[in-house]
């Protein structure tokens, strides 16, 4: 079970998704190349999980029964690293070397170059699989840490993320819980029109998953979906959550151009300007 | 004559000569090392029986994970086993796994350095009737420029759950080649298995001649190999015939060795010419020490319905297509 969230919590949470949405600008400005807007859209579930969801130890990744956050979508992996750093996994100093030459911070995250880091991914529509591999063995070892999985509203276009849920459901994971970040956007346009998802929700309930959607910007509401999540017996559950992309940006916001690219000096300043006054703005408490 | 130092099958030349498939004695190592270690899971998809992995199903039905026809599913969900202390072992016809899931094995097995061993089976064309969209041709082509990848072919049953329990005793990646028709028996059960090493199961007598002409074969067409030597030694060439189950990391070493030896090589695999055994071979030998080779495999063609003798015959792999290959290869020494 997780802990409620009470109004200072979330304010300190809130402040802190602003401040990765801060670093995940001049981590992406200095790296040159990058994807923009789904490290922001996904700032606000990165911070819950890290500094509220998870049970794990940043002084020691390899714990094992820490719970385990696999991130399918390889390619958002700035907030990763960026919320990472935050809590103390490595210094914030390292973010500059991300996509550099001798670097940890690899461009898709790899498992062996960073303590931390679940899965290789970066190749679409894998996660939720090799999250059910480690949910099988969980239950072959009698352990209780659960199993997220972090996915792409794009990656349901991928034939393995439909083979993942049929098996899910088949062996009854509820140690499993799937987050879909809900953005509506991909490389090449809006998800509807590249190739139609929807109705996920009715899909999913298909295929006998336990299903939630929330608004994935609102950390408390998201908080109590995952406590529901935590709670639903000898099913795999997934958590719908809608967002923004490249939230907290005004000209990046629901912009599928801003899918793939990063931003540069100007763009990276204008950002910064704008995080900066929402930051200020909920220290203040307005 | 037969390598007295690896304790082979003797009887092996008799007409009677024991048959058994090498996806029988995967069978039977997945059966040993689940006795012996609690972490080994076995994967199928659809292909239990087929793959021969239905013994451990029995008796171990809480480690045995049926996938359904999802090969990619099947990789991915290994890697996610392989990564949290199991020893996890995916079965499919190679044609699927690594063909279909080649990209997952690559990224969720290899690269992601999972404790995960691939079984491919019914590789080859030997697979027969089927047809050649089931017939694996270039599958260890496809999967050898991998780093981080152990790569074993067993040439017999007995050898074939030798290679298995060694697979699991290995913490990474291992490609399994299997074939599906009874063959040959060569080995016994007191030969050392070739991890790692290219074991010469054939050489001159005493006195007997230097050989010509050294024979790396991979797998079951090894046997072919092995009569080819036996009847051009009653024509007056003698060679030598190694045999390769480990493929990669190859025995570069003892490649060398043997071809310095006898200055000409031939290749003997089920398996495209491109990129295959041959291939591997001439890269170590390319090298250091070029010397003319000959490759007997499929000759950058698909295969077809067919009994498997039928189809080694017209695909030339059978033991005359080997004794003409040393023919032609002593030929361009000159």
């Amino acid at each position: 079970m997780i802990d409620d969230l009470f109004d200072e919590k979330i304010k300190d949470l809130e402040l802190k998704a602003v401040q990765a949405r801060e670093l995940v600008l001049e981590t992406l400005l200095e790296a040159g190349s990058g994807h923009s807007a789904g490290p922001l859209g996904m700032a606000d579930i990165f911070i819950a999980f890290y500094f509220h969801i998870l049970k794990h130890n940043p002084k020691n990744p390899d714990w094992a029964e820490r719970d385990r956050l696999v991130l399918s979508n390889g390619h958002i992996c700035p907030i990763r690293y960026v919320v990472m750093a935050m809590a103390g996994y490595f210094p914030i100093e390292e973010l500059k070397t991300l996509r550099k030459l001798n670097s940890r911070l690899q461009g898709h995250p790899h498992r062996t170059a960073l303590p931390g880091v679940e899965t290789t991914s970066g190749p679409l529509g894998e996660g939720i699989s090799q999250a059910i591999g480690m949910a099988l063995a969980a239950k072959l070892d009698a352990k209780k840490y659960h199993i997220y999985c972090l996915t792409s509203d794009g990656e349901h276009q991928e034939g393995n993320t439909w083979e993942a849920l049929m098996a899910a459901a088949k062996y009854k994971l509820d140690n499993l819980t799937v987050v879909i970040d809900r953005n509506n956007i991909q490389i090449d346009g809006f998800t509807e029109n590249v190739m139609p998802l929807e109705y996920l929700k009715a899909k999913y309930e298909a295929f006998n998953w336990h299903v939630q959607e929330v608004d994935g910007h609102n950390i408390r509401a998201f908080n109590d979906s995952v406590s529901q999540a935590l709670a639903v017996h000898q099913k795999p559950s997934v958590i719908i959550a809608n967002t923004i992309p490249g939230k907290g940006v005004d000209f990046m916001e629901n912009k599928f151009e801003w899918h793939g690219k990063p931003p540069n000096k100007e763009e990276a300043a204008k950002a910064l300007d704008e995080l900066r006054t929402l930051q200020g703005k909920i220290e203040k408490g307005q | 004559m037969l390598n007295s130092d690896l304790k082979l099958n003797e009887k092996m030349f008799d007409k009677d000569v024991a048959l058994d498939a090498t996806r029988s004695g995967y069978g039977k190592g997945l059966v040993e090392l689940g006795d012996t270690d609690p972490s080994v899971v076995v994967l199928s998809a659809d292909l239990t029986e087929s793959t021969k992995v239905e013994e451990f199903a029995k008796k171990y039905p809480e480690r045995f994970f049926e996938m359904g026809v999802a090969e990619q599913n099947m990789a991915a969900i290994g890697a996610g086993l392989g990564i949290s202390g199991k020893t996890a072992f995916i079965s499919s016809y190679a044609a699927f796994s690594p063909g279909k899931n080649w990209e997952t094995i690559r990224t969720t097995i290899i690269y992601n350095d999972a404790n995960v061993k691939i079984a491919g089976h019914h590789a080859g064309i030997m697979t027969g009737p089927d047809g050649a969209t089931h017939q694996a041709t270039e599958d260890i082509a496809s999967i050898r420029a991998w780093p981080n990848i152990k790569v074993f072919v067993p040439c017999d049953a007995i050898e074939a759950k030798k290679a298995t329990i060694a697979a699991g005793k290995i913490k990474g990646p291992v490609y399994l080649r299997f074939s599906r028709d009874k063959t040959p028996i060569m080995t016994t059960e007191d030969t050392p298995f070739g991890e790692g090493k290219v074991q010469t199961f054939w050489n001159p007598p005493a006195g007997g001649g230097n050989p010509q002409v050294v024979i790396f074969g991979m797998g079951y067409l090894l046997y072919q190999a092995l009569l080819a030597a036996k009847e051009l030694k009653t024509e007056g060439i003698e060679v030598l015939v190694a045999n390769v189950a480990t493929v990669k990391p190859m025995d570069e070493q003892t490649v060398v060795e043997l071809a310095k030896q006898t200055g000409a090589v031939v290749s003997v695999e089920d398996h495209q010419i491109a990129g295959g055994l041959g291939g591997a071979i001439a890269e170590a030998l390319a090298k250091t020490n070029p010397t003319p080779m000959e490759f007997v495999g499929l000759q950058n063609v698909f295969g077809e319905s067919g009994t498997p003798a039928e189809l080694i015959k017209k695909y030339k792999m059978d033991k005359d297509a080997v004794k003409t290959a040393v023919k032609t290869v002593i030929a361009r020494k000159k």
